[in-house]
């Protein structure tokens, strides 16, 4: 048994100790490049269990040697890997920016960070359906102490709904984890897809109802229609390195959809497979739209690329509620270029509103910004890839899930919806570049040295540079994909690496 | 025991989603513990109910108790107790900050200035 997929979970946490025990003993920057050093080796991490896994292989570590179903499993395969490597990409970039002051503006940044990333790899990683509960209240708990960093009225307020919103969240996630072991009799995942296949008629309607409890919650965390109405506060009051990392956390929701809905109850699970199918598509396309119109009427940058957040959430869901081996695959690559544009956008909408005084990123007629060449080319860089068009990944991504949704009853509705939307954003965002860049008035605040500005961007144009190589290795990426996908759409192989490796020799079942 | 147990459990997180849709932070507050607690009671009923009976294997027992759920209740107690001391001080901050307790922040008209 190799203990490779415990190391994203332990590195994190441990860091975290670390860090939080040398608050008074060690300067800010021995923290930060202790904080940078640990999210850069999660990187490497996250890159060794991708190599371990791309050819198929599922790795199952059983905590404590306790053979799977009655010991906690942690399991990697495709999904996992990609998931953990998006997220530690982002992670990094997100702390190079906020290592550059942000993190002066409160106590506990960096542990946080890292509790943050504990849970979030701990969510991608775990096999269990009570401990995604646990590391969900992780990553929530780290979520709400990052959300309020720094402090201020708009990020109290909105902390407030966040945190009541998920509170009463995850009590849902305890009802239905409660109804399903009541029902069935277990928690780990691979077992219960085993035993919802095997419902007896007359259980059929709780298990159902757990089922769907379960989806509620995960599309609370991903911000599905009608519960996304928190996103946009949330995401626009917070600090920006923080705004760039929570562009991770909707995509959790879109995990735990995407797992539950093919492992549980997916294609095999009898009469309760595709639980999840008559729901998702309509209300991502829903997600898709509102989200849209609401970045079109926003009237400050940091909301409108929330808005953005949203519509990218409905677009990944779209994909994903194809429920079909392009449409995963689709969705997957969209899922990391939608994450990573996503967290551009909030790192530079930060420095334009640092350089536009008190206006802030209000869209209104304001001071020039300094150095509006640089900035101004990395909004057009940033705001192409939010939007969709070409030559970027983004319209690589949307094209994607345009093209396997032709094989949808629903074709029709995916993409007039999809284009409509992209047609929303196109227009919102080049009012919001002209606004911003054009339409100035006054002279420009004082303009930081050339250098400083390179440097306080390099953290977005890292992040774009990382759309690029998406878009440069757009074929390998997608293969990997439609891998994924087709091992989602296999439970069993899961299934079998879970119940069938654990304890040494095997275990009659 | 099953009727007397769902009733509280019913209750409880009734009144708890009451609470929780109330526009002050401290009823809000006290309705996400109602619902905490009536979820940690359903928890701990999923293993069934039996009287007497011991959780742990041993020669001379009639039945078992389940444990796993006592285990999970313990665990969702102490996330919940975690959460509610979190969400009291996140609202005695709200309430400094904004000046009112209601979750929006925004004064009513009875609220004296």
């Amino acid at each position: 048994m190799t203990h490779l997929p415990l190391l994203p979970v332990l590195l994190p946490l441990l860091t975290g100790i670390l860090l939080l025990l040398l608050r008074s003993a060690m300067p800010l920057a021995v923290r930060r490049w202790i904080n940078l050093g640990a999210v850069a080796a999660q990187v490497a991490l996250a890159l060794a269990i991708l190599m371990a896994v791309a050819g198929g292989d599922i790795l199952v570590y059983a905590l404590g040697n306790w053979p799977a179903p009655y010991g906690i499993v942690l399991v990697a395969d495709r999904l996992t890997a990609w998931m953990l490597l998006i997220t530690a990409l982002l992670a990094f970039f997100a702390l190079l920016h906020g290592i550059q002051g942000t993190d002066r503006y409160g106590h506990h940044f960096h542990p946080l960070f890292q509790l943050q990333l504990f849970g979030l790899n701990g969510a991608f990683l775990t096999g269990d359906i009570f401990n995604l509960f646990v590391f969900f209240e992780i990553l929530l708990l780290s979520s709400y102490g990052l959300l309020l960093h720094g402090g201020g009225r708009e990020r109290t307020r909105a902390g407030l709904h966040f945190v009541v919103l998920n509170l009463a969240g995850s009590t849902l996630f305890l009802f239905a984890a409660g109804s399903l072991y009541g029902m069935l009799g277990t928690l780990n995942m691979a077992d219960l897809a085993l035993k919802v296949a095997a419902t007896p008629p007359e259980d059929l309607g709780l298990v159902r109802a757990a089922g769907l409890l379960l989806f509620g919650v995960f599309a609370l965390k991903a911000a599905l229609i009608p519960l996304h109405l928190w996103l946009p506060a949330a995401y626009s009051a917070t600090s920006a390195p923080v705004a760039a990392l929570f562009a991770i956390m909707t995509k959790v929701g879109a995990y735990g959809l995407l797992r539950v809905g093919t492992l549980i109850f997916g294609p095999e699970a009898g009469p309760l497979g595709g639980l999840y199918v008559p729901w998702l598509l309509p209300l991502a396309l829903l997600t898709l739209t509102i989200g849209a119109l609401g970045a079109f009427s926003a009237t400050a940058l940091r909301r409108q690329v929330a808005y953005l957040v949203v519509v990218s959430v409905g677009l990944l869901l779209t994909a994903f509620g194809l429920w079909s081996r392009g449409g995963i695959a689709a969705g997957l690559y969209y899922l990391a270029h939608s994450t990573l544009a996503a967290g551009a956008f909030f790192l530079l909408a930060d420095r334009i509103a640092q350089g536009r005084g008190p206006l802030a990123d209000r869209l209104s007629p304001g001071p020039a910004i300094p150095h509006p060449g640089l900035v101004g080319a990395l909004f057009f860089a940033v705001a192409i890839l939010s939007a969709g068009l070409p030559p970027l990944s983004g319209f690589v991504g949307k094209l994607l899930v345009v093209r396997a949704a032709i094989a949808d009853p629903a074709w029709p509705w995916v993409m007039g919806l999809v284009l409509a939307s992209g047609l929303l954003a196109v227009i919102a965002l080049a009012r919001s570049g002209s606004l911003l860049f054009f339409r100035t008035e006054g002279p420009a605040t004082a303009a930081a040295p050339a250098r400083a500005a390179g440097l306080a961007l390099a953290p977005a144009v890292g992040l774009v540079v990382l759309c690029l190589i998406l878009l440069i290795w757009a074929g390998p990426i997608l293969q990997l994909g439609q891998a994924t996908a087709e091992q989602l759409l296999q439970p069993q192989d899961y299934v079998r690496a879970v119940l069938g490796t654990s304890g040494e020799g095997g275990r009659p079942r | 025991m099953e009727a007397l147990l769902s009733l509280i459990i019913g209750a409880l997180v009734g009144c708890g989603t009451y609470l929780v849709l109330r526009g002050r932070t401290f009823p809000v507050v006290l309705g996400l513990t109602l619902l905490s607690y009536g979820v940690n009671l359903f928890l701990f009923a999923t293993g069934r109910l039996v009287v007497g009976l011991p959780p742990v294997i041993s020669s001379g027992a009639a039945g078992y108790t389940d444990p796993l759920p006592q285990a999970l209740v313990l665990t969702a107690i102490v996330i919940s107790f975690g959460m509610t001391a979190f969400v009291i001080m996140l609202s005695l901050k709200a309430r400094a900050e904004l000046g009112n307790d209601h979750v929006d922040g925004r004064p009513s008209p009875g609220d004296r200035p």
